[in-house]
């Protein structure tokens, strides 16, 4: 920033110790890049989720005589989806690592178990929405079931594309290896996840613990 | 030199992990250490009839949001380092527009659903079907 002899930007390298990342050294690496764009994209996400939120925080009362949230939920299913969906987020991590050390087993197995546990928590959640909609509150029901099955369906569909994403790069490093474009887009993936987990947390908060106190 | 070795270029995406082995995986133990703690306690804070009751919600939300700092920190290693700048500045500008929608949300709508109920029948959000 202070250099007298900027050179033309573009193109030149960025590893002087100058360097505040911020841009005045030309382009990052796509390594920086991709991710840092991946980044934004899931704080965009988040902010659609507080507008889900915001929703769901004005209409939990509006239940126009139908079921309410102390009569719905149940702590106990709730909590082993917590426990699931972070146990999830935690292998994810240990993928990561284990793919930067380029160790095919353990990265597979990682990624199987991110997956599993993922799994189990979409299970345990569709099988809710299942019996809500059996004991007769369907979304249709009130605007409280509404905005309820919009916000934590919603998360639910973030959570299935994301097996979805978990799987194809299961095959692409099997496939492929290690490659940088591959790595690039575990990364991408480990991101999505762990956000994933932190928005499930203001979930369970917010709707689930708060929702049901006494 | 990997693409991946990303602290040579004085930026590091989220999520990306260190040099060494051994401290990225501690810094996800102790990340999944500090979360289920941190769930626990929101579970029995929840469940427990020995605390001041209205105070209960807002203690809730307060370790929810704890909880949202370990997983940044230990699972995203978003840091404090020169080298975070720009992954702090968007999470900042992230968080404010999070907090602007969801407190202006509740704030304005809970300020009408109580003000404007000039028939109780036809204004109350009780009534209106989803």
């Amino acid at each position: 920033m202070t250099s007298g002899t900027e050179a033309p930007a573009i193109g030149l390298t960025h590893m002087g110790s100058e360097d505040t990342g911020l841009g005045n050294r030309g382009p990052q690496s796509k390594s920086i890049v991709v991710p840092y764009g991946f980044w934004l994209f899931v704080l965009s996400d988040m902010v659609l989720f507080s507008a889900l939120f915001a929703t769901y925080a004005s209409l939990v009362h509006a239940t126009d005589g139908g079921p309410v949230a102390s009569q719905l939920f149940d702590r106990t299913t709730v909590a082993i989806e917590t426990l699931a969906l972070l146990v999830s987020s935690f292998i994810c991590g240990i993928a990561v690592i284990a793919a930067k050390r380029r160790n095919m087993f353990w990265t597979q197995t990682a990624l199987f178990l991110t997956g599993f546990f993922g799994f189990v928590f979409l299970v345990l959640e569709l099988t809710e929405f299942g019996h809500m909609i059996s004991i007769g509150a369907p979304p249709q029901r009130s605007a409280f079931l509404s905005s309820f099955f919009t916000l934590v369906g919603c998360h639910g569909a973030h959570v299935t594309c994301g097996l979805l994403w978990l799987g194809t790069m299961m095959a692409q490093i099997w496939a492929k290896g290690f490659q940088q474009h591959i790595m690039r887009r575990l990364l991408c993936f480990s991101i999505f996840w762990h956000a994933l987990d932190i928005i499930w947390v203001a979930i369970f908060t917010i709707v689930y613990l708060i929702g049901t106190l006494p | 030199m990997t693409e991946l070795e990303a602290p040579e270029h004085g930026n590091v995406p989220p999520g990306a992990p260190h040099d060494s082995m051994l401290s990225e995986t501690v810094s996800y133990v102790v990340g999944l250490g500090l979360a289920l703690l941190l769930t626990g306690v929101s579970f029995w804070v929840a469940s427990t009839s020995s605390l001041w009751g209205p105070g209960v919600a807002t203690g809730l939300v307060v370790l929810a949001i704890a909880q949202m700092g370990v997983h940044l920190v230990f699972f995203l290693h978003i840091t404090s380092g020169p080298d975070n700048t720009n992954n702090v500045l968007a999470l900042a500008f992230g968080v404010l527009i999070v907090f602007l929608v969801m407190i202006g949300t509740i704030w304005i709508m809970g300020h009408m659903n109580a003000n404007m109920g000039v028939n109780p029948q036809m204004m109350n959000l009780q009534t209106q079907r989803g």
